[in-house]
C-alpha cells in the first residue's frame, strides 16, 4: 500500500470519528426511510398497513443493533488488528522475560519519578492557592519584614488599588500555654486582623470569625480564638460542641468562636514546618502600634488593578507617610502576588527538578530504543517472515509501536505504584519547611499525566526501532550472508543514541554535582554555635511572674535543678534560638550620632548565664554573663563580632557603652551566629542578661548533654515538675533539628537531583555496555579473522576500548558544552561554588570516562577470549 | 427454490462488489440497491438489511462510494450513494479477482 493511500484512508477515518454522532443520527434516518419504502411497497401489494409495517420492521431487525453493527465494521477491524498486535507484543514479552523486566523496571522508575515530580509541581506551583479568587491576593511586606500598625492603617485607608487589606502578626511558635482540663500543652498561635479570614474568602467550618469588639482588646488578653482544623482534631477529637467553650490560654479565659476548614492550611503556606493551632485577634490600637513593625499585610486587588500599579501607588504613599510622620518606623512597601510569595522561594528548584526528570526520561527513552534495536536484530527472521506473508510497512510499524507502548504502559503501572508511595512519603515530610508540601497527592491530573507520559515514552522509544524494522526485515530477506552489513546503518543510530545518553547524563551529573557541592558547603558552614548534643525545651512558667525577683528566682531554680542532672554539661536559657526569630532593634554606641536612615540595627537576644557554653558559642573577648548579672547590678551587654566592628571599628569593644536601656556596658564579645539561614552571614547581634529584663518573648532552656534525648526529657520533666506542676512539656527539640530544618529545602532538592543523576549514570553505562557488547557480537566473524591473522588479545581489547571511549568522549564533549551553557541558570541555588566550578566539571568528566571504560572493558575482554575457530564457524 | 439470503457464507467481498456494480447505474439509495440486487438476480439473491447498511458504511469509509442526502421519488429525504473514481478502480480489481476465483472453483467442480 502506498503512503498516499494510507494517508487518504486515515483522513477518511478521522472524518468518520469526528462526525460520529451526526453520522449515527443520519444512519438511523436512512434506515427509517428504508422501512417506510418497504412498508409502502408491501401496502401496494395489498397487505394491510399495520401488518406491512410490522413485517418491514421484523425483516429489518433491531434498528439500533443494525446501526451499531454498521458502525462497528471499521472499528472492529481496527480493534482486531490492535488486539492481534497486543497478543504478539505480550507473546514477545513472555519470550524475552529478561528484556521485558528490564524495560518495565527502567520505564517504571522513569515514569514514577516523572509522576511524582509532576504531583509536587502541580501542588506547589500549578494549583491555585486554596482561597477565593486567589490570583487577586497580594502580599505586602516592608522590604522583607513587617509594617507598623499606624502605617498599615494609613495604607488601608488611603490606597486605591485594593478593596481591602488584612494583616497577620507573624506566627509565635509555642507562645501560648493551654492549661485547665487535660494535659497542659504549649500551642502555636497567630494573631490576625479582624477581616483576615473574610479577605481570604475562608469561611469557618464551625462557628464564626472575630467580631469588631473582639479585636479591640489588649494584646495578651484575647477574648476569642479560632481553632485550626488540625488542632481541633487532635486536641478536641473533632468535637463540634467546642464552639462557645472557654479555654484557659496563658492563664486567661478565651472563648472558642470558630473552627477553620481543613482546606485552610495556614501553616503550610506561611510557616511551613510549624503547624499553627489557633488564631487570636490582633487589635489595631495605639498599644500594638507601639510594638513597632508587627504586621505583614495581604490585599485583595480591585477589579482591573494590577500588582505593578499597586506597587507604584504604595511606593508613593510610603514616601508621603514617611515625611508626614517622621516619628513612625520607615516603610518600604514590597508587593508580590500571594502565590509568588508562597512558592517563589521553591519554584526555581522545582523547575530544575522538572527539567532533570525530563532529561532522565529522554535517557530512559534512548536506552530503551537501543535495547529494542538490539532485540530487533535478533528478530530479523520473524520480521522477514511477516513481510513475506504480506505485512505492509505500516502494519509492521504499528506492531512495533504497539509493542513499545504496551511495554511502557506496563512500566507505568509499576511507576504509578512508585509514585503513590513517593507522593505519600513527600506529603509527610513534616520537618521540611517547604510550603504546601502536605497537599502533594496523586490525583486525577497526575494520573492523566502518567498516562500521557506512558504513551509518549512508548512512542518515543518505539519510533526509531519501528522506522528501522523494514530494513531489518529486508536485510534478512536478501540474505546477503554477512551479518555485519545489516548492522551497519543501525550501528550509527545506536552509537548516536549512546552519545546522546552520555551527553544528557553528563549535563545532569554536572548540575547535581554543583548542587551537592553547594549542599556540602552549607553543611560545612560554621553556624557560630555547635548543635551536636544540644537539646532545647520551652520552660516559660504557666503562672505569671510578678516581677524581676520572682522571675530571677525561677531562673535560678530551673538552672540549678537542670545542671544537677547527671549527664548535663551546661545549661542556659535564651529567648530566641539560633535560626529562629528576627527581632531587631536599633542600637548605637554612646556618644555617636547616626543619620536617621543609617542607624545600626542588631538582632536582640536575651540570654542567661550558661547559654553560650551550652549552645557552643565562642567567647572571643571579655567575659560571658554570670549569675551575678542581676536586676540590682550594673546593666551589661554582650555583642557579637559584627556589631563590635560596626559600632567601634578598629577598637576594643569591651568596656564600651551601648545606648540600649539608658546605657549598658559591653562586657564581652562573642562569635557571630547565623540566624536567618545557614547561607546568609549573621549580621549584628546584641545579648542582654535575662535577669536584668522581663522584655523577652520566650524562655528556651538550652542543655548540652551526653544523655540520650528521651531519657533527658523524662528527667528534666521530673525535676521541673515541683517548680510548676502545670508546665507543658510538649516539644523537646534539638538544635540539630533546627539546623536540619533550615537546610531541609536544599536537602530535598539535592536528594532528588542526586537520585536522578545516579539513575541517569546507571542508564548511560548500561546503554554503553549494551551497544559495545552488541557490536562485538555482530563482528564475531571479523574478530575471528583478525585473531586468526595474529592480532593479539591486547590489540583487540584496546581496539574495542578505544571505540567505547570515542563514543564517551563525543558524548562528554557535547554534555560539557551543554552544561557550561546551562549551569548559569543554577546560580541562585549555588552556595560556595561558581557555575563553572572546575572541580565538578573535571570530576564528572573523569567519572563518566571511568564508567565508559568499564562498560567497554567487559565486552572487550569477552571478545579477546573468543576462540577464532568457533567465531569463524559461527555463521 | 426459495430466495437465497446474502450472508457471510457467500464469498467475502461479494456483497461489496455487487453494491459497487449496482451503483455504476447511478445515484441510488439503500432501499433501491436492495431492490435492484433482488430484481437483477431474478429474486434469487436477497440482501438482508443487517448486512447492507454495514456494507455501505464500510464502502463509504474506504472512500469507494459517497453518500449525500436528496429527495426520493415520493419526496422523502433519502440518502443517495454514488461511486467514486477509487470505487470504480476497486470494482474493476474485485471483478477480475472474482472472475479468477469463480473460474477456478468452476474448474474444480467440473462446471466449465
Amino acid at each position: 500500500m502506498s503512503f498516499g493511500m494510507i494517508w487518504k484512508r486515515f483522513q477518511h477515518r478521522l472524518r468518520y470519528w469526528a462526525q460520529h454522532s451526526e453520522r449515527h443520527q443520519s444512519l438511523l434516518e436512512e434506515m427509517d426511510f428504508h422501512i417506510q419504502s418497504k412498508t409502502q411497497d408491501l401496502v401496494g401489494n395489498g397487505i394491510p398497513e399495520k401488518a406491512a409495517r410490522a413485517a418491514a420492521h421484523r425483516e429489518f431487525g433491531n434498528m439500533t443493533m443494525t446501526a451499531e453493527e454498521a458502525r462497528a465494521t471499521w472499528i472492529a477491524q481496527w480493534i482486531s488488528d490492535a488486539l492481534q498486535d497486543l497478543k504478539h507484543a505480550f507473546r514477545g514479552m513472555r519470550r524475552d522475560a529478561g528484556f521485558t523486566t528490564f524495560v518495565i523496571l527502567i520505564a517504571g522508575l522513569g515514569i514514577g519519578a516523572s509522576s511524582t515530580i509532576f504531583s509536587v509541581v502541580d501542588a506547589l506551583l500549578l494549583r491555585p492557592l486554596p482561597f477565593h479568587d486567589a490570583t487577586r491576593l497580594v502580599w505586602i511586606a516592608n522590604e522583607e519584614w513587617s509594617i507598623q500598625v499606624s502605617q498599615f492603617l494609613d495604607f488601608r485607608e488611603q490606597n486605591k488599588s485594593f478593596s481591602d487589606l488584612a494583616g497577620v502578626a507573624g506566627v509565635s511558635a509555642g507562645d501560648t500555654e493551654l492549661t485547665g482540663t487535660g494535659e497542659p500543652e504549649r500551642l502555636t498561635s497567630s494573631p490576625v486582623t479582624q477581616n483576615f479570614f473574610t479577605l481570604l474568602g475562608v469561611q469557618p467550618m464551625l462557628g464564626r470569625s472575630f467580631t469588631e469588639q473582639e479585636c479591640d482588646g489588649k494584646v495578651g488578653n484575647p477574648p476569642a480564638a479560632v481553632l485550626s482544623y488540625g488542632f481541633w482534631q487532635s486536641r478536641f477529637a473533632s468535637d463540634p460542641a467546642v464552639v462557645g467553650r472557654s479555654l484557659t490560654l496563658n492563664g486567661k479565659p478565651v472563648t472558642v468562636v470558630g473552627v477553620l476548614p481543613a482546606s485552610f492550611d495556614f501553616a503550610s503556606l506561611f510557616s511551613p514546618g510549624t503547624p499553627v493551632d489557633l488564631f487570636v485577634p490582633w487589635p489595631l490600637t495605639a498599644e500594638t502600634n507601639q510594638f513597632g513593625n508587627t504586621l505583614q499585610a495581604i490585599g485583595r486587588l480591585k477589579p482591573g488593578a494590577t500588582t505593578q500599579n499597586a506597587q507604584a501607588e504604595f511606593t508613593l504613599l510610603a514616601k508621603r507617610l514617611d515625611t508626614e510622620h517622621p516619628e513612625r518606623n520607615p516603610v518600604v512597601p514590597k508587593l508580590t502576588p500571594l502565590q509568588g510569595h508562597v512558592n517563589g522561594r521553591v519554584s526555581p528548584a522545582l523547575m530544575l527538578l522538572a527539567c532533570a526528570v525530563g532529561v532522565v526520561m529522554l535517557i530512559v527513552c534512548a536506552n530503551l530504543s537501543n535495547l529494542q534495536l538490539a532485540r530487533l536484530a535478533t528478530r530479523q527472521k520473524e520480521m522477514a517472515m511477516r513481510t513475506a506473508v504480506g505485512a505492509g510497512r505500516f502494519r509492521l510499524l504499528r506492531q512495533m509501536l504497539t509493542e513499545s507502548v504496551a511495554l511502557s504502559c506496563c512500566g507505568a503501572v509499576f511507576g504509578l505504584l512508585l509514585a503513590v508511595a513517593s507522593t505519600h512519603a513527600i506529603s509527610h515530610l513534616d520537618a521540611f519547611n517547604i510550603p504546601l508540601l502536605a497537599s502533594v497527592k496523586l490525583d486525577g491530573n497526575a494520573l492523566g499525566f502518567t498516562l500521557l507520559a506512558a504513551l509518549l515514552t512508548g512512542v518515543l522509544f518505539g519510533l526509531l526501532p519501528a522506522l528501522q524494522v523494514r530494513s531489518f526485515a529486508l536485510a534478512e530477506a536478501l540474505k546477503d550472508g554477512s551479518r555485519g552489513s545489516s548492522g551497519h546503518g543501525h550501528a550509527w543510530v545506536r552509537n548516536g543514541l549512546v552519545v546522546a545518553e552520555i551527553a544528557f547524563a553528563c549535563t545532569l551529573l554536572v548540575g547535581a554535582g554543583l548542587l551537592i557541592r553547594s549542599f556540602l558547603g552549607v553543611l560545612n558552614v560554621k553556624p557560630g554555635f555547635q548543635p551536636e548534643g544540644v537539646a532545647t525545651l520551652r520552660v516559660d512558667p504557666s503562672f505569671r511572674l510578678s516581677g524581676l525577683p520572682q522571675q530571677n528566682s525561677y531562673i535560678d531554680e530551673v538552672l540549678a535543678r537542670v545542671r544537677a542532672l547527671p549527664g548535663v554539661r551546661a545549661a542556659g536559657i535564651a529567648d530566641i534560638l539560633p535560626l529562629g526569630g528576627d527581632r531587631s532593634w536599633q542600637v548605637g554606641a554612646k556618644g555617636q550620632v547616626y543619620p536617621r536612615d543609617q542607624h545600626p540595627e542588631a538582632f536582640m537576644r536575651v540570654v542567661s548565664d550558661g547559654y553560650f557554653e551550652s549552645a557552643g558559642i565562642h567567647l572571643l573577648a571579655g567575659r560571658g554573663f554570670t549569675e551575678q548579672d542581676r536586676a540590682a547590678s550594673e546593666p551589661v551587654a554582650i555583642v557579637n563580632e559584627t556589631l563590635a566592628r560596626t559600632l567601634w571599628p578598629g577598637r576594643n569593644a569591651v568596656d564600651q557603652i551601648v545606648t540600649q536601656d539608658g546605657g549598658r556596658r559591653v562586657v564581652g564579645v562573642v562569635a557571630d551566629v547565623r540566624h536567618m539561614s545557614l547561607e546568609t552571614p549573621g549580621g549584628s547581634e546584641m545579648y542582654r542578661p535575662m535577669r536584668q529584663t522581663s522584655d523577652y518573648p520566650a524562655m528556651n532552656l538550652v542543655v548540652r548533654t551526653v544523655t540520650p534525648q528521651e531519657q533527658l526529657a523524662a528527667s528534666i520533666r521530673a525535676t521541673l515538675r515541683p517548680l510548676d506542676p502545670n508546665l507543658p512539656m510538649g516539644r523537646f527539640d534539638t538544635l540539630q533539628a533546627l539546623v536540619d530544618k533550615a537546610v531541609s529545602p536544599r536537602r530535598f532538592l539535592v536528594l532528588l537531583l542526586a537520585g536522578f543523576a545516579g539513575f541517569a549514570l546507571l542508564l548511560a553505562s548500561v546503554g554503553t555496555y549494551a551497544v559495545i557488547s552488541h557490536s562485538v557480537n555482530q563482528r564475531l566473524q571479523e574478530i575471528g579473522i583478525r585473531m586468526a591473522l595474529g592480532a593479539s588479545a591486547t590489540n583487540l581489547q584496546s581496539h574495542i576500548l578505544l571505540q567505547t571511549l570515542g563514543l564517551a568522549a563525543l558524548g562528554l564533549a557535547l554534555g560539557m558544552v551543554a552544561s557550561s551553557a546551562l549551569t548559569g541558570t543554577l546560580d541562585s541555588m549555588l552556595f560556595g561554588v561558581t557555575p563553572g566550578d572546575p572541580v565538578t566539571f573535571i570530576g564528572i568528566g573523569a567519572l563518566l570516562i571511568v564508567v565508559a571504560a568499564v562498560a567497554g572493558y567487559l565486552p572487550a575482554r569477552r571478545a579477546s577470549r573468543i576462540d577464532p575457530m568457533v567465531a569463524l564457524r559461527a555463521n | 427454490m426459495g430466495t437465497e439470503k446474502l450472508k457471510s457464507d457467500l464469498m467475502p467481498g461479494t456483497l461489496d462488489m455487487m453494491v459497487l456494480k449496482i451503483l455504476t447505474r447511478g445515484h441510488l439509495h439503500g432501499y433501491a440497491i436492495a431492490q435492484l440486487i433482488q430484481q437483477l438476480s431474478d429474486d434469487l439473491l436477497r440482501v438482508e438489511e443487517g448486512s447492507l447498511y454495514p456494507a455501505l458504511q464500510r464502502l463509504e469509509l474506504n472512500g469507494w462510494i459517497e453518500g449525500e442526502w436528496g429527495l426520493s421519488a415520493n419526496n422523502r429525504r433519502a440518502r443517495f450513494y454514488k461511486l467514486t473514481p477509487d470505487g470504480r478502480k476497486h470494482l474493476q480489481a474485485e471483478s477480475a479477482r472474482y472472475r479468477q476465483v469463480t473460474g477456478a472453483v468452476a474448474r474444480i467442480m467440473g462446471f466449465a
